[in-house]
């Protein structure tokens, strides 16, 4: 079996650097060889897409034809690489005629490689036994509110290991760590993603229902899988604070995190004192909490 | 030598615009075998015909070709006319020059020329056009109905008034249907109960209907005019010649609180159980599953009780085979599950119903007394938001078509509620209204302007649950709006599906289904209630989303093709069917696998008393002429009456300017 190749994009590289640490400690820890897409360039996201659907398929269409010299399975963390790839590769595979445009562009595209978010790695191909007896449920007596904004189980025809109205694949991991994720209703609600930088206020509106809604449900800790969501739900709590009164106090942390955690890695290890909001008092105080419940 | 006439329609300027149809004429007349020629204005009027009637007998013509429109047009005119004057009427066939030439060129010039062509083509098939008789079958004039809802219920009286027998079966343990549980009925608000029950005791008392309840067709054999049906009846453990229909078995039966069918799980019944109290037959069943005698071998209560010692523990299955001329297929619908929509809580939420159970709670004799209760608390619901199009119209669920009823459904449930619950609120969301039908566009006026329904347009996003309130995330397209409802109660229009089990009934049948499951029809405007089975028609839901007064229409159609059928002892059928030369037939039976209707069967032949070699045998009465056995016939041993190999070669022969048609001489 050749390795996975594994493309980071831009925001693993920058202001989601902890969630690449995380993704690399946590396949490291598991012994699932991964290979970093050499050369790999733009996924196509947001400005590429907003502009011309030739560009954004273009880039993806590279990295796609790079990736299939090396694998036939390409995987990312970011849920907004992981939608443009999907989208890319779906619209490139029914359309022969966009193959050529693209070629024009300079880019040799052949189908060949597929596209994988790293839950499907982690569920379909290493196993929820096998992360079961890994994690030996260290996660147990912590409650998660899984979130999963608007790509990681959309389009639902690109996605069919996923729920796209009811999504579970998250939940699924953190349940084999021991973690009880919690039933709430804005799993898949908009977070405001792109409107960060134009309308800030919508993102804080938005951010403060998907917050609410989360602790009303009981959560200790948010997971995501997007550094879009991450951003939005934890650095706009103060601005949630002065516009609505309301202190969340809510950390929010990508998955593979808290399946660091759970595997036994140290918080450094996994990036978490680069987060803002340090999610680790609340993680010890539940983790302490079911501890004192089982040997009391 | 045949003595061929051709015959030029101008069809009016439809032809003649584009074809100079005197050339065409002119022309014919000169090709091999053509003994008369001649152009007409229209050919299909009545002097055109008698211009060929005429013809025939003077020019004593062989053989006629009618170079006018399409054959799905006029064929059948124009061998009525052939054989009106003595011809036999096979040895009449058409050149199709108006659809597949004037109509589709501009240049008169070369489709005068193609026209020719297409002439001389015909010319020479109908030379290989052998005399062919009508094919005739015994009819056995009875009819089996399948499925005992109100399309059913139609067909059956209606045919069995008549003066036919008709053979209803029901796989549930009463008929009535999905009706039956409809409270009621848009758009004139009768009781459905009330104009729905005579009519199920008419059936029972009909001596022309053989009711089977409880039952299920598991074979069906035979062609046209003589099927032979094999019938389950499921063993109901109850004797229905004794039972009184008192009753006291079930109210004294143990085993309680069990979900009930017939009220869509919000009410409960007994182990030993009628469904509903207007049953037909009122006649209890014993549902195994829950019966405490037959779990755990103790009890015997009902038996024990039982007055009129109906109550049979040992009763069993029991097969009957009849033998029909018709069937009507009237297995109805069933509502998509719940579970299928994770946007609107996946069944999880004891507030979200669908609409059938709305019915229920409306319903004078429902499991709340008609009283607008929640299942979750039993309270009263004060805010109901009714959402249309769940699963319809909707390609991610995998259905594009429209369900047709739930506009209208929704109206009258917000009506009905505004009627029960003066102070309450009902919100619909819609994606259109679709009131085509009569008084349809009024009665859903009347909910908006009249019984303040509030009506939004837009889909509902998500519903998921919030202390005891639904909160119902939406859009309002019209004011371009964001809405959020905090309400009670939710009840989703979902999808009309077709039966789960449609398919294989189809298959069953041996007639086409649609990719949603939905039976098809032969044609979808001028035979709606055939199907691609000869004496298999259709009724109701089964075919598509219908509301009632279409599916009664439709079984009455259905009713009245069938006692056409049986108005005559036999059947006469086009006997352009397929024919298997057993002299080179090797029993590969490559036919019999590719046969879509069943009509190949196999035949020992003998030779001096004793058996020799199997060979396929074409059962006429069954064969539909479609010809997948001859492309399938790897020794090329059968032929097609009406499209034998000879006739095609002759007519591609003809437009290659090669003789191609087989050695051997034509029909003349």
């Amino acid at each position: 079996m050749n390795a996975y190749q594994y493309f980071p994009g831009c925001s693993l590289y920058g202001t989601a650097r902890e969630y690449d640490i995380s993704v690399r400690a946590v396949f490291r820890a598991l012994d699932i060889p991964l290979e970093e897409l050499e050369g790999w360039i733009c996924c196509g996201a947001t400005p590429a897409h907003a502009t011309s659907h030739l560009l954004a398929t273009s880039l993806a269409a590279e990295n796609l034809a790079k990736a299939a010299r090396k694998s036939d399975r390409l995987i990312t963390a970011c849920a907004a690489c992981y939608s443009r790839l999907l989208h890319a590769k779906h619209d490139l595979d029914s359309d022969p005629s966009l193959v050529e445009k693209v070629r024009r562009v300079g880019v040799d595209y052949r189908n060949g490689v597929e596209v994988l978010h790293i839950m499907d790695v982690l569920l379909d191909d290493f196993g929820v036994e096998a992360l079961q007896s890994r994690t030996q449920e260290r996660l147990k007596g912590l409650k998660v509110a899984c979130y999963y904004g608007c790509l990681l189980s959309r389009p639902a025809k690109l996605i069919p290991r996923e729920d796209s109205e009811r999504p579970h694949r998250m939940d699924d991991v953190l349940r084999a760590c021991g973690a009880e994720t919690v039933e709430w209703p804005y799993a898949i609600e908009c977070c405001g993603a792109g409107l960060a930088m134009a309308h800030p206020e919508i993102i804080a509106q938005l951010s403060h229902k998907i917050l609410t809604s989360a602790k009303n449900a009981g959560a200790d800790v948010i997971a995501v899988g997007c550094p879009l969501c991450q951003t939005n739900l934890e650095i706009r709590q103060p601005d949630i604070q002065k516009a609505f009164g309301v202190k969340h106090d809510m950390p929010v942390v990508y998955f593979t995190q808290l399946l660091g955690i759970a595997l036994g890695l140290q918080p450094k290890e996994l990036g978490i004192d680069r987060l803002i909001l340090n999610p680790m008092p609340k993680l010890s105080a539940a983790l302490a909490r079911q501890a004192a419940s089982v040997s009391g | 030598m045949p003595r061929i006439g051709v015959f030029v329609c101008h069809c009016g300027e439809n032809i003649a615009r584009t074809v100079d149809v005197q050339r065409v004429a002119r022309e014919a007349a000169e090709f091999r075998g053509v003994a008369h020629a001649v152009d007409y204005r229209y050919m299909c009027s009545d002097p055109g015909q008698r211009l060929i009637q005429e013809a025939i007998r003077e020019k004593n013509l062989t053989a006629v070709v009618v170079a006018a429109c399409s054959p799905h047009m006029h064929e059948s005119t124009f061998r009525q006319a052939v054989a009106a004057a003595g011809l036999n009427p096979y040895r009449c066939e058409m050149a199709n020059i108006r659809e597949q030439c004037s109509w589709v060129h501009e240049d008169k010039e070369a489709a005068t020329a193609k026209a020719i062509d297409l002439v001389r083509a015909v010319v020479e098939r109908v030379r290989w056009n052998a005399p062919l008789e009508p094919i005739r079958v015994p009819v056995t004039k009875r009819a089996l109905v399948i499925g005992g809802g109100i399309a059913g219920i139609q067909a059956a009286l209606d045919i069995a008034a008549g003066g036919c027998e008709v053979i209803l079966v029901e796989r549930q343990p009463s008929i009535g249907g999905h009706m039956s549980q409809l409270s009621e009925t848009f758009p004139t608000l009768d009781c459905s109960q009330c104009i729905l029950t005579p009519k199920m005791v008419e059936v029972k008392k009909n001596p022309n209907i053989k009711l089977y309840t409880y039952s299920e067709v598991e074979k069906v054999e035979g062609y046209l005019g003589n099927f032979d049906v094999t019938i389950r009846k499921k063993a109901r453990y109850v004797d229905e010649e004794k039972c009184t229909g008192c009753g006291l078995c079930q109210e004294k039966c143990a085993s309680r609180n069990i979900p009930s069918e017939f009220e869509r799980g919000l009410g409960t019944r007994r182990a030993i159980y009628i469904p509903f109290p207007q049953a037909v037959p009122n006649v209890p069943v014993i549902d195994t599953e829950h019966c405490f005698y037959f779990q755990r071998g103790r009890c015997g209560l009902c038996q024990k009780i039982c007055a009129a010692k109906a109550i049979d523990y040992e009763q069993q299955d029991v097969l009957i085979t009849e033998r029909v001329g018709a069937i009507v297929v009237a297995t109805g619908y069933e509502t998509a599950p719940r579970s299928e929509y994770g946007e609107y809580g996946q069944g999880r939420y004891a507030d979200v119903i669908d609409g059938l159970q709305f019915e229920r709670l409306l319903s004078a004799s429902g499991p709340t007394g008609g009283r607008i209760l929640r299942p979750s608390d039993g309270k009263e619901a004060k805010s109901i938001v009714f959402i249309s199009c769940v699963g319809s119209r909707d390609p991610a669920h995998g259905r594009e078509y429209c369900s047709k009823i739930c506009c209208m459904y929704a109206a009258k449930h917000a009506m009905l509620y505004r009627h029960k619950v003066h102070d309450g609120r009902a919100y619909v969301f819609y994606m259109d209204i679709r009131a085509g039908g009569k008084n349809y566009e009024e009665f859903v006026r009347r909910a908006i302007e009249e019984e303040g329904a509030v009506y939004l347009r837009g889909r509902v996003s998500r519903v998921y649950q919030d202390g005891d309130k639904l909160i119902v995330k939406g859009a309002d397209t019209l004011s371009g709006t964001q809405v959020e409802i905090a309400a009670d109660m939710v009840v989703l229009a979902t999808a009309v599906v077709p039966q789960d089990d449609a398919p294989s009934m189809a298959q069953k049948l041996n007639i086409s289904y649609d990719r949603y499951g939905f039976m098809s029809e032969a044609h979808p405007k001028l035979r709606p209630v055939e199907t691609s089975r000869a004496g298999v028609f259709l009724a109701g839901a089964c075919q598509a989303p219908k509301d009632i007064p279409e599916t009664v229409a439709q079984a009455s159609a259905a009713a009245s093709k069938v006692l056409s059928m049986f108005s005559t002892t036999e059947l006469e059928r086009e006997p352009l069917v397929a024919s298997v030369d057993e002299r080179t037939c090797a029993g590969c039976f490559e036919c019999k696998r590719v046969c879509p209707s069943g009509a190949i069967e196999e035949h020992i032949l003998q030779v001096k008393g004793k058996p020799d070699r199997r060979v396929a045998r074409v059962n006429p009465g069954v064969c539909t002429g479609c010809g997948t056995c001859v492309a399938a016939c790897r020794s090329r041993s059968i032929e097609l009456a009406g499209f034998t190999d000879n006739q095609i070669y002759a007519q591609i022969g003809a437009l290659v300017g090669e003789d191609l048609a087989a050695v051997g001489s034509s029909v003349e």
